[in-house]
C-alpha cells in the first residue's frame, strides 16, 4: 500500500488570508453603519462603486498577468481595498472618483507592484492621496452629520447626487452642505484648523454646531464604531496591538503635550482621537500587513511615527486630516525600520554586538 | 537579588518567545492503559537506530536468537547495539525502507520470532554496588540511545567531565496527539525515577528539573508521588505550548538561559535527557532488559481503536495500525512522529524503531491537507510565532532568492524546523519545506566550496612546484653560462660582447630571481671572479708545466720513462702549439731570435743530440723499446737475438738521427755539417741524450710552425 507523502507540518491553523480578510470586512461594518446614520447612505453605494471596480480591475489584471483568477479574487484583500477607499472619500463624492480611486490602486499601487505582497505602499492611501491631490474639492465635501444637516438628504438622494451632482430633490452637493445661512459647512477638523488660522481659541471654535460631544457632532460614534471593529480584531488576533496602540498613543501623546502647553491653540487629545479617521487608520489601515514593519519593535516605531506625523500635519499642515500622508510616509520608512529592528535570535547576541 | 537556583527552588518558571497552541487532541488515547500487542509475524530491526554508525552484526542467517540477545555489538564509541525483542530465528540481513524522511533502504535483520519469547540470562546491576564505568557500560551495552526523537547515544551524553548544574528531564511531550511518554509516566514513574537517579549518580547535577505540559496532571502527580522525599527534585509544570519540549525552549523555560549558538547544553552546565530514555536505563541498569520495545501512541480518526501500545522495536507500522483497526480512505497519510514535525510515509513496511513515538493516521478532515500556496502578505504571524525568535517571511523571501549570504545573517541554521511558522501562516506557505531546501543547499554550496578549495590548494601546490623547478633549471643554466663567459674571459677573448652578456645575464637573473639581495649578486659576481683567477692561473701552470715536465723526467733514471715523457712532451708541445698559437708565437719569436744569434749553436746541440741518441739506440733502442724493453732484457742471453737487435735499433737510430736532420735543415742550414762530426762526442747519460734530443726536435718543429705567422 502506498500512502501520500507531504512535508511537516501536517497541521495547519484554520486562518488562511481569505479568512483574516473577511474578519476585517466584518469588523468594520459597525463603522460603516455608523458612517451612513450620520453622513448619508452614499457610504454604501461608494462601497458597492469600489467593490465592483476592485474587482473588474483585479480580474482583468490577473488575467493578463496569466494567474489563478479565482483563487486570487477569493483571498478578498481587493475587497478590503475597496472598502478602506469607499468609507474614506465622502459620501456624495461623485462615482467617478471612487471608481478611479480604486482601479489605480488595484492596477498601479498594488498589481503592477506585483500583487498582493508585495505593494510597497497602502492601496487604499495611495489612492486616497491621489484623488486628494488631484480632485482636492469633491475629496473634502463632507456633508455635515445628519443632525445639522439644513436640508434633509434620503437614500434615493444619495443615488441621484453620486451620479448626477444633484440630489433628487435638485440640490447640488454644496447646497446640501450649507446651514440655514448658506454658508458651506466644512468637516470638525476642518473648521477647528480655519478658525484657529483667523485667530479664534478652540474653546471658540467648538461652539459652533458642526461640533458634538467630545469632538465632530456624527465623528465621535464613528470613530468609537471603528474602534469596537478593531478591538474585535484584536480579540480574534487577526491584527497585533503594536500597530494600533502605538499610533493612538504617539498622537495622544503628542497632542496631550501640545495641549497642555497651549490649550487654546490645540485640541485636545480626546478631540484628536476620536476625529477624522483616526480610529478607522489605526486599527484598519495602518495594520495592513504587507505595507506595514513586520518586526515586533519595528510595529512600534511605525505606529509612532504614523501618530507623530498625523499630529504635526494636523495642527501645522495645510490639510485638516493626515492619515493618507502619514501612512504612506511611513511606509516609505518600512524597510529601513524592518532592517534594524531585526529581532535577537535565540542563543545570539544581540545584533549591536556583531 | 535572589540567584537562579533561588528562582528555580522557589518554583519559578520563565517563557520563550512564540509558540503555538494547535489542537492537542491528547485525550482520545491519555486515559486508556498502554496496550501489549501480540508478537508479530516478521520483526525487521534496522542495525541503525540511532545518530552515530551501526555495530558489527554478530548473528549469521539462520541462528536462533534469544530475547534481548545482542545483535550487533558496538565496537566504536559512537555504535550501540540492537538486540532481538523476543526469541527466533534469523531469516535475513537485508535492506529495508529505514524510518526515516528519506524513506532510504538501509541494512536491516530480518527476525522471524518463534513464539516462545524465551529469555537470554539476565544480570540485573545495583547502581549503588558498581562504578560509573560499569553503568555507562551497561547503558551502552543496553542499545539506549535518546528516545526524544533525534537518538543520540545516551552513554555518550552522559559521559561528562563538566560540571553540570542542572539534569533536565523532557517530559513536555509538546507535539499534539501524542502520549506515550504520558501513559509511561501514569503507569511506570517510580521506574523513571530509578532511572533518573542512576543519571544522577552518572552526573552529580545541582538539581533535576522534570518539565512537563500543565495538560498532564495525572502524569505530574505520579512523577511527584514517586518522588516521595527525595531532595532538589523538582516537577516543574510548564505551560502547554508547542514547542515547549525542544531542548533549547525547556532549557529556556525551566532556567531562563539559553544554549548559545552552535553550543551544546553541556556548555551551559545543562543535560537533557527524555523521560522514556530515563525509564529505559532503569529497565537496563535494574531489569537488564535492553531497549526492545517502547510505548508508541497510534492515533488518527482513520482507527477504530486510538490508543498507545507497547511495541517491540521492528514492528512494522502495518501492524500497528491494523491492530488498531485501520480503515484506510483514499488519500491517505500516514505520518511517522507528531503532526508538527512526523514525516509522512510512503511504504507502511517501516518498522517502529527506539525514536518512534507515534504513529498517526488521519482522516482529510482530521487534518486537512495543505491547501494552494499563496502569496506572503508579510502579516508577520510567522515571527511572533517563531520560537527561536527569527524573521521567518525574510528567511522565505531569501530562501526563495537563494540569498545564502542574507540567509546567514538571518540565522537560518538557528531554526528548529517545529513548524510552528508554517502552522500559522494564513498564506498556507510551507515554509519550513523551503528552510529544508534552502539548508540542503547551503550545505550542497559548502561541500562544493571545500572540494573547490581542496581543488585549488592542488593547483597552487602544483603551480608552485613547476615553478621551482623552472627557476632551478634557470639557475643552472645560468650558472653554465656565468662560468662560459668566466672561460671566455680568462682566454682572454673578453671583449666588449662578453660584458655584453655578463651584464644581460646579470639582468635576468635579477628579473627572474628579484629575491636575490644584492649582497647574493656580489658574492656570486666574487665567486665568478674567483673561479675565472684559479682558471687563468691553472691555465698558466699548465703552460708552464711543460718544460718542469721536461726537467723533472731529465733526472728520472730509467730511460724507457724518460722516452715516454719525452714523447708525452713532444705531444703536448705540438698540441700546445696548435691550439695556442698565441703562446707558441710569443716563445717563437724568442726561440728564433736565440737560434738566429746563435745558429751554430743549435746546429752542434742538434749534432750532440743526433750522437747521443744514436748511441743510446745502440746501446738500448729507444724507440723500440716501448713496445719491448722486456723482452729485449729477456733476451740478453742470447747473443744473436741481442745483436740482430742491437742492428734493428741501430737502424732506428739511424732513421731517428736522419729525420731530425731533415727537419731542422731549413731551420739552420749549417747544422748538417756540423752534425757529423759530433757523433763521436763521448756519451754520458743516455737519458739526458734523449730528452736534448726531444727537445731540440720539439723546439725545431715549434720554429717550423711558427715560421708561416
Amino acid at each position: 500500500m502506498s500512502f501520500k507523502i507531504a512535508s511537516s507540518p501536517h497541521q495547519h491553523s484554520q486562518k488562511s488570508t481569505a479568512q483574516l480578510m473577511k474578519l476585517v470586512a466584518l469588523a468594520a461594518l459597525p463603522g460603516i453603519a455608523v458612517q451612513a446614520y450620520f453622513f448619508g447612505y452614499g457610504v454604501l453605494i461608494q462601497l458597492v462603486l469600489a467593490s465592483v471596480t476592485a474587482l473588474c480591475c483585479e480580474a482583468a489584471v490577473l488575467a493578463i498577468r496569466s494567474k489563478k483568477i479565482k483563487v486570487k479574487l477569493l483571498d478578498h484583500s481587493a475587497l478590503v481595498t475597496a472598502l478602506l477607499l469607499a468609507v474614506a472619500i465622502p459620501s456624495y463624492a461623485p462615482w467617478w472618483l471612487v471608481v478611479i480611486g480604486t482601479a489605480f490602486a488595484i492596477i498601479v499601487v498594488k498589481q503592477l507592484y506585483g500583487g498582493l505582497g508585495h505593494n510597497l505602499f497602502n492601496p487604499a492611501m495611495a489612492a486616497y492621496v491621489l484623488l486628494l491631490v488631484s480632485f482636492p474639492l469633491p475629496m473634502t465635501s463632507w456633508l455635515p452629520a445628519a443632525p445639522v444637516q439644513h436640508v434633509t438628504v434620503g437614500p434615493l438622494d444619495a443615488v441621484c447626487a453620486i451620479f448626477t451632482d444633484f440630489s433628487c430633490s435638485g440640490y447640488s452637493v454644496s447646497q446640501l452642505r450649507q446651514d440655514a445661512d448658506g454658508i458651506s459647512m466644512a468637516t470638525p477638523l476642518d473648521t477647528l484648523k480655519t478658525d484657529l488660522s483667523q485667530g479664534y481659541t478652540t474653546a471658540e471654535s467648538l461652539k459652533k454646531p458642526v461640533f458634538g460631544w467630545l469632538s465632530g457632532e456624527g465623528w465621535f460614534w464613528v470613530n468609537l464604531a471603528y474602534l469596537l471593529g478593531g478591538l474585535f480584531l484584536l480579540q480574534q488576533k487577526v491584527i497585533q496591538w503594536r500597530i494600533p496602540v502605538a499610533v493612538l498613543g504617539s498622537l495622544f501623546g503628542c497632542s496631550l503635550l501640545a495641549w497642555l502647553i497651549s490649550p487654546d491653540t490645540n485640541a485636545s487629545p480626546i478631540f484628536q482621537l476620536f476625529s477624522g479617521a483616526t480610529m478607522l487608520a489605526a486599527f484598519f489601515i495602518a495594520t495592513d500587513p504587507v505595507s506595514a514593519s513586520t518586526t515586533e519593535k519595528g510595529r512600534l516605531i511605525f505606529g509612532a511615527l504614523i501618530g507623530v506625523l498625523v499630529f504635526l500635519i494636523r495642527s501645522y499642515g495645510g490639510y485638516p486630516d493626515a492619515f493618507a500622508f502619514a501612512v504612506m510616509l511611513a511606509n516609505m520608512t518600512v524597510p529601513l525600520i524592518d532592517y534594524y529592528t531585526q529581532p535577537r535570535t535565540y542563543g545570539h547576541k544581540h545584533k549591536g554586538a556583531r | 537579588m535572589p540567584t537562579l537556583f533561588q528562582h528555580i527552588q522557589a518554583g519559578k518558571v520563565w517563557d520563550f518567545h512564540g509558540g503555538i497552541h494547535p489542537p492537542s487532541r491528547k485525550e482520545r488515547t491519555n486515559q486508556k492503559p498502554v496496550a501489549l500487542l501480540d508478537i508479530p509475524d516478521r520483526l525487521y530491526i534496522p542495525l541503525r537506530q540511532h545518530i552515530g554508525v551501526a555495530g558489527k552484526v554478530l548473528v549469521k542467517v539462520g541462528d536462533r536468537v534469544l530475547k534481548g540477545q545482542a545483535l550487533t555489538q558496538a565496537d566504536n564509541a559512537m555504535a550501540v547495539p540492537v538486540h532481538a525483542p523476543t526469541s527466533g530465528i534469523v531469516q535475513a540481513i537485508e535492506l529495508h525502507t529505514s524510518a526515516h524522511p528519506s524513506s532510504l533502504a538501509e541494512p536491516a535483520l530480518v527476525l522471524a520470532p518463534d513464539g516462545m519469547d524465551e529469555w537470554r540470562p539476565r544480570k540485573p546491576l545495583d547502581p549503588e554496588q558498581v562504578d560509573a564505568y560499569t553503568l555507562l557500560e551497561r547503558i551502552q551495552e543496553s542499545g539506549i540511545s535518546g528516545m526524544g526523537g533525534a537518538g543520540f547515544p545516551t552513554h555518550i551524553k552522559v559521559n561528562v567531565k563538566q560540571p553540570v548544574d542542572y539534569l533536565i528531564i523532557n517530559a513536555v511531550e509538546c507535539e499534539p496527539y501524542i502520549t506515550a511518554d504520558d501513559l509511561l509516566m501514569q503507569e511506570r514513574a517510580s521506574d523513571i525515577i530509578a532511572g533518573i537517579e542512576i543519571l544522577v549518580k552518572l552526573l552529580s547535577p545541582k538539581a533535576v528539573l522534570i518539565g512537563i505540559e500543565d495538560d498532564k496532571p495525572i502524569a505530574a502527580a505520579s512523577l511527584k508521588a514517586a518522588i516521595g522525599q527525595r531532595t532538589n527534585y523538582f516537577v516543574r509544570e510548564v505551560p502547554t505550548k508547542y514547542p515547549s519540549g525542544g531542548e533549547k525552549q525547556l532549557i529556556q523555560l525551566l532556567t531562563n538561559k539559553e544554549v548559545p549558538a552552535g553550543r551544546r547544553p553541556l556548555d551551559i552546565g545543562i543535560v537533557m535527557q527524555n523521560v522514556g530514555t530515563a525509564f529505559a536505563i532503569a529497565q537496563a541498569v535494574l531489569d537488564d532488559i535492553p531497549l526492545i520495545h517502547r510505548v508508541v501512541t497510534v492515533a488518527g480518526e482513520t482507527l477504530a481503536q486510538q490508543q498507545n501500545v507497547l511495541a517491540l522495536i521492528g514492528t512494522p507500522i502495518s501492524d500497528l495500525l491494523n491492530a488498531c483497526g485501520f480503515q484506510p480512505e483514499p488519500q491517505q497519510r500516514i505520518i511517522v512522529g507528531g503532526p508538527m514535525m512526523g514525516f509522512a510515509i510512503a511504504d507502511w513496511s517501516v518498522p517502529v524503531v527506539k525514536t518512534t513515538n507515534c504513529i498517526l493516521a488521519p482522516t482529510e478532515n482530521e487534518l486537512g491537507a495543505a491547501s494552494e500556496e499563496m502569496d506572503c502578505i508579510r502579516c508577520g504571524a510567522c515571527a511572533d510565532a517563531c520560537p527561536a525568535s527569527l524573521l521567518p517571511q525574510q528567511l522565505l523571501w531569501y530562501s526563495k532568492a537563494k540569498d545564502q549570504d542574507k540567509l546567514a545573517e538571518y540565522n537560518l541554521s538557528d531554526c528548529i524546523e517545529c513548524g510552528a511558522c508554517a502552522y500559522v501562516c494564513p498564506s498556507e506557505i510551507p515554509l519550513v519545506h523551503y528552510y529544508r531546501v534552502a539548508k540542503a543547499e547551503i550545505r550542497e554550496t559548502q561541500r562544493e566550496a571545500l572540494k573547490a578549495e581542496q581543488a585549488k590548494a592542488r593547483f597552487d601546490a602544483r603551480t608552485e612546484r613547476l615553478e621551482r623547478e623552472k627557476q632551478e633549471r634557470l639557475e643552472r643554466n645560468q650558472q653554465l653560462a656565468a662560468q662560459r663567459v668566466a672561460q671566455q674571459q680568462a682566454s682572454g677573448l673578453a671583449s666588449q660582447t662578453a660584458a655584453a652578456v655578463q651584464q644581460a645575464l646579470e639582468r635576468t637573473q635579477q628579473q627572474t630571481a628579484p629575491a636575490l639581495d644584492k649582497e647574493q649578486i656580489i658574492a656570486e659576481r666574487e665567486r665568478k671572479k674567483a673561479e675565472a683567477l684559479a682558471y687563468q692561473q691553472q691555465k698558466q701552470q699548465t703552460q708552464t708545466a711543460e718544460p718542469a715536465s721536461v726537467q723533472t723526467s731529465e733526472q728520472t733514471e730509467d730511460p724507457r720513462k724518460a722516452a715516454i715523457a719525452a714523447a708525452l712532451a713532444r705531444a703536448k708541445a705540438k698540441k700546445q702549439a696548435e691550439a695556442q698559437s698565441e703562446v707558441a708565437a710569443e716563445s717563437a719569436p724568442a726561440e728564433t731570435a736565440a737560434s738566429d744569434a746563435d745558429a751554430k749553436k743549435a746546429a752542434v746541440a742538434a749534432a750532440i743530440a743526433r750522437a747521443k741518441a744514436k748511441k743510446l739506440a745502440e746501446a738500448q733502442s729507444e724507440e723500440a723499446a716501448e713496445p719491448a724493453p722486456a723482452e729485449t732484457a729477456a733476451s740478453d742471453a742470447d747473443a744473436k737475438k741481442a745483436a740482430v737487435a742491437a742492428a734493428i735499433a741501430r737502424a732506428k737510430a739511424k732513421k731517428l738521427a736522419e729525420q731530425p736532420q731533415a727537419e731542422t735543415a731549413p731551420a739552420s742550414e749549417v747544422a748538417e755539417p756540423v752534425a757529423v762530426p759530433t757523433e763521436s762526442t763521448p756519451e754520458q747519460d743516455a737519458k739526458k741524450v734523449a730528452i736534448a734530443a726531444a727537445i731540440a726536435r720539439a723546439k725545431a718543429k715549434k720554429q717550423q710552425n711558427s715560421e708561416p705567422l
